[in-house]
């Protein structure tokens, strides 16, 4: 079948895909502009779009009051922690398993990827018990233990289908030249890997940056990530809309510059290398 | 110098008997064919010899010498894979040159050795390119550029030519065999194509379900063969095999003789009369598809045109001297 487009065709699926972009980007959009509103404006029905009174004051405030350096070092520490450490456990996990399979590799992938389909809050109190008692509660090296375990699923299946693309002839014709199983690993497979492994990195970092349901409830000050710095404004003295939405800007800011610089291989990642 | 003896080489994948007991001498220099039928277990006695499989029983020996255990890299073969299996992040340059690397030379005697390897596939214009950016030909080109810029003691090919379109299969068949001759190098190359065994090889092997049926150089296999299925599998068209009453006047089960071997008489007496369901005009040669009633149906080949069509009445004399006699068991049976 000849697909032929017409500039008809092309300029309505244009204005659709743009559509549907703003409609997607729409909440953020909005709490970009309520954080440079004061609360009141924040709050004013109907809402005014962009004529405004246009004020950076909130985000004066928000760094005031809680130090935001602070919580986004945290973020880093543990959203890179996790990652990290869920690599180095997961590259070889997912070696093996592509590489040198049994009849029950399936079954083990399985049973991971099952892991992840029991809500959280069903081992909340056990593992808060066991964070208490360790002495891990409202530390970093806590939440990057639990980020890592949470996460370490969907990185060993990421990396087992990429590893799974790497045809085989191309590593025995490498032994077959003489490499060794160490020059193998760094002539031949590292660089074949490397777009699957950032894809899986770029997508790990963002799910630990983003996780909410640990870090809130193993966290308070000393280990609290941005997401807990966020979460902090929606309490006490009631809901303050527009410092809210600035502490929010501030915390996804880094990782939405991230993703943005690094779009393609995200794509990669998400389609779990079905497109290539 | 490159040897190659098998001893009883044997080998499973879990209960399955794939290779059962292989014996065979490679003399150094030779171009040896394994040819066989989809699945008989070319592709994994290659792959036994190369090292990428470990044998289940038997010896492998390289230039006297058992390499049962050591490692693919230390037995001083090269190997060509049907996936031409190139390096895709390496250029041309970096795959021919890969081997050498890996064994220590210096860039300078690396690329001069890269370079005279190219020349000699007519690769030198393409050595800075990416695998993507070649034709299949090219790929082609480059595998075997890899295989030989190293000085194996052997080559191994496995089914190098079957992704290429029927052309370039062809040229390409000339070539390799051209370069080995030139290198001087043995080589194993496995292919279930007859024609291109039977063009290529010094000595054939033929496979059948894990066994060597016959292991000759390829006329002997086209005048000799061993048993029915050798008899069966070299030669296109295939030879015809006459059963029940015409074999046992011979003194046969069954007897087998080739298309080109039958004397094509328009309305004779003698031999085997028939009809001619389909004829084929090739110009160069007449193929005559020929109803034999109780004999079967029988090909028969005439050089050149023959202006007989379908439907026309024949008889087919077969040429006494070229009749293959073969006992119940299928072996042949020599006069
Ligand atoms: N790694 C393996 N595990 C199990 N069976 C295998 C393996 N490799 C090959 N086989 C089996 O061995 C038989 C011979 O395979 P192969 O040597 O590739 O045949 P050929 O190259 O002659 O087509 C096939 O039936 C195939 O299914
Ligand atoms: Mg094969």
């Amino acid at each position: 079948m000849a697909r032929k487009s017409t500039t008809q065709q092309v300029l309505v699926s244009t204005i659709g895909a743009w559509f549907f972009g703003f409609l997607i980007f729409f909440p953020i959009l909005w709490m970009v502009l309520a954080s440079f509103k004061t609360e009141l404006e924040a709050f004013a029905i109907p809402p005014s779009f962009l004529f405004f009174h246009w004020t950076t004051e909130n985000y004066a405030t928000v760094q005031e009051r809680s130090d935001y350096f602070h919580h986004a070092l945290n973020s880093v520490i543990i959203a890179g922690g996790s990652t990290l450490i869920a690599l180095l456990i997961a590259i070889p996990a997912a070696w093996s398993m592509a590489f040198s399979p049994t009849k029950r590799t399936k079954d083990i992938l399985l049973w991971m990827l099952s892991t992840k389909m029991m809500p959280p809050v069903g081992v909340l109190v056990p593992i808060y018990l066991i964070f208490k008692n360790f002495g891990l509660l409202d530390s970093r090296i806590g939440l990057v233990f639990i980020l890592c375990l949470g996460n370490l699923p969907i990185v060993i299946w990421m990396l087992f289908t990429y590893f799974k693309e790497i045809p085989r002839d191309i590593l025995e014709a490498a032994r077959m030249d003489g490499a060794t199983i160490g020059r193998e690993l760094v002539y031949v497979l590292t660089p074949m890997a490397i777009p699957g492994l950032a894809s899986t990195m770029l997508l790990n970092l963002i799910l630990a940056w983003n996780e909410a349901f640990w870090t809130l409830n193993l966290s308070t000050s000393e280990a609290a990530p941005l997401t807990t710095f966020i979460a902090s404004y929606s309490s006490p003295e009631g809901l303050f809309w527009a410092k809210l939405s600035a502490a929010s800007t501030l915390a996804i800011a880094p990782i939405l510059v991230l993703g943005w610089f690094s779009q393609k291989q995200l794509v990669r990642g998400l389609t779990f290398g079905a497109v290539k | 110098m490159g040897q190659i003896t098998l001893q009883g080489v044997q080998k499973s994948f879990g209960p399955v008997h794939i290779i059962k007991g292989a014996d065979l001498e490679i003399a150094d220099g030779s171009f040896v064919v394994f040819v066989g039928p989809s699945g008989c277990g070319k592709t994994t006695l290659l792959r036994l010899i190369a090292g990428l499989e470990d044998v289940s029983g038997g010896k492998i020996l390289i230039d006297g010498k058992n390499v049962v255990d050591t490692p693919p890299a230390k037995r001083g073969l090269s190997m060509v894979f049907q996936s031409y299996a190139l390096y895709p992040h390496m250029s041309v340059r970096g795959n021919i040159g890969f081997g050498l690397k890996m064994a220590g030379l210096s860039k300078d005697e690396t690329n001069r050795k890269v370079e005279a390897a190219a020349a000699t596939l007519n690769l030198t214009p393409y050595l800075d390119r990416k695998p993507r950016e070649l034709s299949g030909g090219q790929r082609q080109r480059v595998a075997i550029g890899r295989a030989i810029v190293r000085e194996p003691k052997a080559f191994l090919f496995d089914e190098p030519l079957s992704n290429l379109d029927a052309a370039l299969r062809v040229q390409m068949r000339i070539e390799v065999t051209r370069l080995q001759k030139q290198l001087g190098t043995t080589a194993i190359y496995v292919t279930h194509d007859q024609v291109e065994a039977m063009t290529m090889a010094d000595k054939i092997v033929v496979l059948n379900g894990g066994k060597i049926e016959q292991y000759g150089s390829p006329l002997d296999l086209y005048e000799k063969p061993a048993n029915l299925f050798v008899a069966g599998f070299i030669g296109s068209p295939k030879m015809n095999f006459v059963t029940g009453e015409n074999a046992l006047q011979r003194g046969a089960a069954t007897i087998g003789v080739r298309p080109e071997h039958l004397k094509i008489e328009r309305d004779g007496a003698g031999g085997w009369q028939g009809t001619i369901a389909v004829a084929e005009h090739l110009g160069s040669d007449t193929f005559l598809y020929v109803d034999a009633g109780p004999v079967g149906m029988l090909t028969a080949r005439y050089i050149g045109e023959l202006s007989l069509h379908a439907g026309d009445h024949v008889s087919l004399l077969p040429d006494p001297a070229r009749i293959h006699r073969f006992d119940q068991s299928g072996n042949a049976l020599r006069h």
